[in-house]
């Protein structure tokens, strides 16, 4: 009996996954059994596609079982390359196409309420991800991931990258620590991921390590799509170094705070008003503002109680961040909608806008609403609360002309 | 007999047999085309004279019942599925058949469940001829496998009661369990240990058949109230032990979904309702017992507390976030066709503002009018639509017949028809070129919705126009179709041979379509 590989999934509950078995022989051809319950529709196609990437990697005799509960072909594929590539050594990649929607960047400052964790080896929680317009999906690769499954995680996350549509979501990936996330970068950063999560981020180092690693394999890929980074803290030593990791590159467009694993390296435990978190979640805020980054909260838990979610959200909204993290798309609404600007801080922001404005059409140096003048900070929030009405439809385009008419 | 012959193309375009069973029958004509002449049936005339006068018609057991009943060759023995899951009578039925050395029985239930696998080794013996009613699962697998000796015929709950009425199918015995009954044969589903709520589903059966019997494991002192079956059509009465499990009688997909892919096309098709002006003070729906229709509830009752308006009426299949909202006064009447819960139970037992329905009522189309037609908002399930809005729930797109029509059909007549259905299954396409059997004519389906998009029937255009300017992400069929195929590839289609298994009524008693028979 030759070498053999198992990997992806199978049995009860299992969906969109499939269990590949590969048993290299020296001789007797490639002897495929495909069991799949869809293999009506599709079982030709399997067949066919399992083929072409055996042929691809040059493995021309070996037993191959192909247990399948729809995968979907980028799944398929990245099941088989990884079984191939536990007992073969190459350097060829199957990639499969990349869809166009896939190509687009994003910006530095764009909207990042909500980013959505999917664990990296579960296909099935990937796939109609976008269709719940989170602002960001995270493909995690890091503590979603079961370790004996991390490897062939890798290869389901970059055909991921490349060919689900996820409907404008900013495309995220957290990698793993130390040497393995620098690895990690190898499958996704020629495929185009908008942004790189750090784990446990203790030091500047640590992400500059990543930052420069990233630029080397952007180069020899020839990547010009930005590649954003966003360090989690997550210990008390990250808190205390929360500035210098904010600040150190000039790629990273956030910081965020991992509650679960801060208090559990303080020696304490979550509570809901969060009293023991109150002193790094301020200093994660200030040190993102001082840098001129986005503060991110940490992930509420409890997916489902909607009302501790939303109280959670106004306390954190409170305390100055701008995002936070779901572990389930139902949590999604809930975030916008608490984040999103309130109708009151439109009206005002308004107001002051509208005064501004007017200010700038008369010349004037000063901003003023009636005998109250207005300081440049407070005209620069209204701004972006305008703009976050509008990005978020919750104000009209011509609100100005309307305004007038009042 | 032949199974079938005379295979014709009908107005749906579909080859359909116009002999049935040795019996001639009618190609599909077109929606509200086919009129029937004639007269109902008839069950025959009986005297009082050979019932006791103390009314007690109690016999030893199920056995002497169908023997007094003339249980013979090919007699047409019927069932009703309100203990869904939970039915320890119908087998029963077919061990004594089968014991006795009866042969080529018809069973006509009016579903069949998994619970009802057993009667596959009936169906081989030859016991058990055919089903006409409804073959789920394991009987579907064996009929899609050719292995049913007579042709399986599917009908919609109003389409059993029509065929019964317009004398298509004669019911020699039917046999039906109830959870509460008197020695007289009076009967009802809302009391006793296997409570299932209403018994409509038996109505046709107690009114048509020749010979009626009750099987309970509740006797009461006359008189049983209420008397959802009366015990003037009843011929004899079974006490058993035990007639049902009742957690798998009010059991089932009746909770609310925690998917989120479901909640949102629950979350999209009520904000469609409401965008398209569906939703008013008095309108009326129908949900189904699925986890998505469950969750349109929810939306439903967040809209009205908001503005403050009450349905009119729901349909039920009803459960306990019906009756929470019929509690709260969000809705103002339930009329129930079956029960999916306790709390479902016990509000139609309390409450006289939730009322038990049968197929006569609500669903029987050679009749002077139903109500399925007054109902606004209709929200149903498919395995399949296609582009041209011709849906499917009896078969998947591998060929397999796995479910019954229930009332699918009938409600189709409801005056919006909204299919809230993913794109696709793991890899399964549900929007397709052509449906693998067509259950529901197109014209009647007018809106499909999907995670990835909602697509109006261009008939419609009332629909289209209302949805100009939706903030939903309105598309057409042929987009969506295309998108699936995107993401999953285009699926290849179920090979079959020539040989028909099965027919699919239209609720008119006309052949809607042929199951075939799956190629090896």
């Amino acid at each position: 009996m030759g070498e053999t590989a198992t990997t992806g999934n199978k049995g009860k509950g299992v969906r969109s996954d499939c269990f590949v078995t590969l048993e290299l022989t020296g001789e007797g051809g490639i002897q495929l059994t495909v069991e799949s319950k869809v293999a009506v529709m599709y079982g030709e196609t399997i067949r066919k596609e399992a083929m072409e990437i055996l042929g691809f990697f040059g493995v021309e005799n070996a037993i191959v079982k192909i247990e399948d509960s729809g995968a979907l072909s980028l799944v398929l594929a990245a099941r088989l390359e990884a079984a191939i590539k536990k007992l073969i050594t190459t350097d060829k990649a199957w990639i499969p196409g990349i869809l166009e929607e896939n190509h687009i960047g994003t910006t530095r400052d764009r909207n990042r309420f909500s980013r959505l964790y999917l664990p990296g080896n579960s296909p099935s929680l990937m796939i109609n991800a976008g269709i719940h317009k989170p602002d960001g999906i995270i493909l995690d690769l890091e503590d979603a991931v079961a370790p004996d499954k991390k490897d062939e995680a890798r290869f389901l996350v970059r055909n991921a990258l490349c060919a689900i549509d996820f409907y404008g979501a900013e495309r995220m990936v957290r990698i793993n620590q130390g040497e393995r996330g620098l690895e990690d970068l190898e499958y996704i950063i020629p495929y185009n991921v908008n942004l790189v999560l750090l784990p446990k981020c203790e030091k500047p180092e640590q992400l500059l390590a990543v930052a420069g690693h990233i630029q080397r394999i952007r180069e020899k890929h020839n990547r010009h799509n930005p590649v954003w980074l966003m360090p989690i803290i997550e210990s008390a030593l990250g808190v205390i170094n929360a500035y210098p990791i904010a600040a150190c590159s000039p790629d990273t467009v956030a910081i965020v705070i991992g509650l679960e694993d801060y208090t559990a390296d303080l020696g304490t435990r979550r509570t809901a008003e969060g009293a023991e978190s109150f002193f790094a979640r301020s200093m994660v805020v200030n040190a993102a503002r001082a840098a001129g980054i986005q503060p991110i909260d940490s992930v509420f838990s409890d997916v489902g109680d909607m009302e501790g979610l939303r109280q959670n959200v106004l306390r954190s909204k409170a305390l100055g961040f701008d995002g936070m993290g779901c572990i389930h798309p139902r949590q999604i609404v809930a975030i916008h909608e608490t984040f999103a600007p309130t109708p009151e801080e439109i009206e005002k922001a308004k107001k002051i806008v509208f005064a501004f404005h007017r200010a700038q059409e008369l010349g004037l140096g000063v901003v003023a609403l009636g005998t109250k003048m207005i300081d440049p900070p407070v005209v620069k929030r209204a701004l972006s609360t305008i703009n976050l009405a509008l990005k978020m439809n919750k104000l009209a385009e011509n609100w100005r002309e309307q305004y007038e008419q009042i | 007999m032949s199974k079938y012959d005379k295979l014709v193309t009908n107005a749906a375009g579909r080859i359909v047999p116009t002999v049935v069973n040795g019996k001639p029958a009618i190609p599909y004509m077109g929606v509200g085309k086919y009129k029937p002449e004639g007269f109902r049936a008839a069950p025959k005339l009986t005297s009082c004279a050979d019932f006791p006068a103390d009314g007690n018609k109690v016999v030893a057991g199920l056995k002497e019942a169908l023997v007094k009943s003339g249980l013979s060759d090919g007699m047409t023995i019927s069932t009703h599925h309100h203990f869904r899951n939970g039915d320890l009578v119908a087998t029963q039925i077919f061990d004594i058949a089968h014991e006795m050395g009866i042969k080529d029985l018809v069973w006509y239930p009016s579903a069949s469940f998994p619970c009802h696998e057993p009667m596959t080794k009936y169906l081989e013996d030859g016991t058990i001829n055919r089903i006409e009613g409804s073959m789920n699962g394991a009987l579907g697998r064996f009929t899609s496998e050719g292995r049913m000796k007579g042709l399986g015929v599917l009908r919609s709950h109003g389409g059993r009661y029509q065929a019964v009425q317009d004398g298509e199918v004669h019911i020699d015995i039917a046999v039906i369990a109830a959870p509460t009954a008197d020695s007289f044969g009076d009967a009802n589903g809302v009391n006793g240990p296997a409570a299932c709520g209403p018994l409509g589903f038996a109505l046709a059966d107690s009114q048509y058949a020749d010979k009626v019997i009750i099987v309970t494991d509740n006797l009461v002192p006359f008189p049983c109230l209420p008397w959802q079956i009366n015990g003037n059509y009843v011929d004899y009465v079974v006490v058993m032990d035990r007639i049902g499990i009742p957690e798998k009688i009010v059991s089932g997909t009746t909770e609310i979904t925690k998917s989120p892919d479901r909640l949102l096309l629950a979350e999209w098709s009520a904000k469609f309702c409401d965008e398209a002006g569906l939703i008013y003070d008095g309108f009326s729906f129908q949900a189904g017992a699925g986890g998505t229709a469950l969750s349109i509830g929810i939306y439903f009752s967040e809209i009205l507390r908001q503005r403050g308006w009450k349905a009119r009426f729901a349909r039920g299949g009803s459960n306990k976030y019906l009756v929470k909202m019929l509690e709260e006064g969000l809705v103002e009447y339930i009329l129930d066709g079956q029960t999916f819960d306790l709390d479902g139970v016990r509000s139609m037992r309390e409450n006289p503002h939730h009322t038990w329905t049968s197929p006569f009522t609500s669903y029987n189309y050679h009749s002077k009018g139903n109500f399925s037609s007054m109902v606004d908002i209709v929200i149903l399930g498919a395995t399949e639509v296609d582009v041209n809005f011709n849906a499917n729930v009896v078969t998947h797109s591998d060929g397999y017949l796995l479910h019954g029509i229930g009332g699918w059909q009938n409600t189709l007549f409801g005056k919006c028809v909204i299919l809230p259905i993913p794109l696709f299954r793991d890899r399964m396409p549900v929007v397709r070129d052509r449906v693998t059997t067509i259950c529901g004519p197109g014209e009647l389906i007018d809106v499909i919705v999907t995670e990835r998009g909602i697509a109006i029937n261009p008939l419609r255009t009332d629909l289209i126009e209302k949805m100009k300017n939706s903030s939903l992400p309105i598309k057409t069929i042929e987009e969506l179709k295309a998108e699936a195929e995107k993401i999953c590839g285009v699926p290849a289609k179920p090979k079959f041979t020539d040989e028909v298994v099965a027919v699919v009524k239209w609720v008119d008693g006309t052949v809607l379509d042929s199951i075939w028979k799956i190629a090896e």
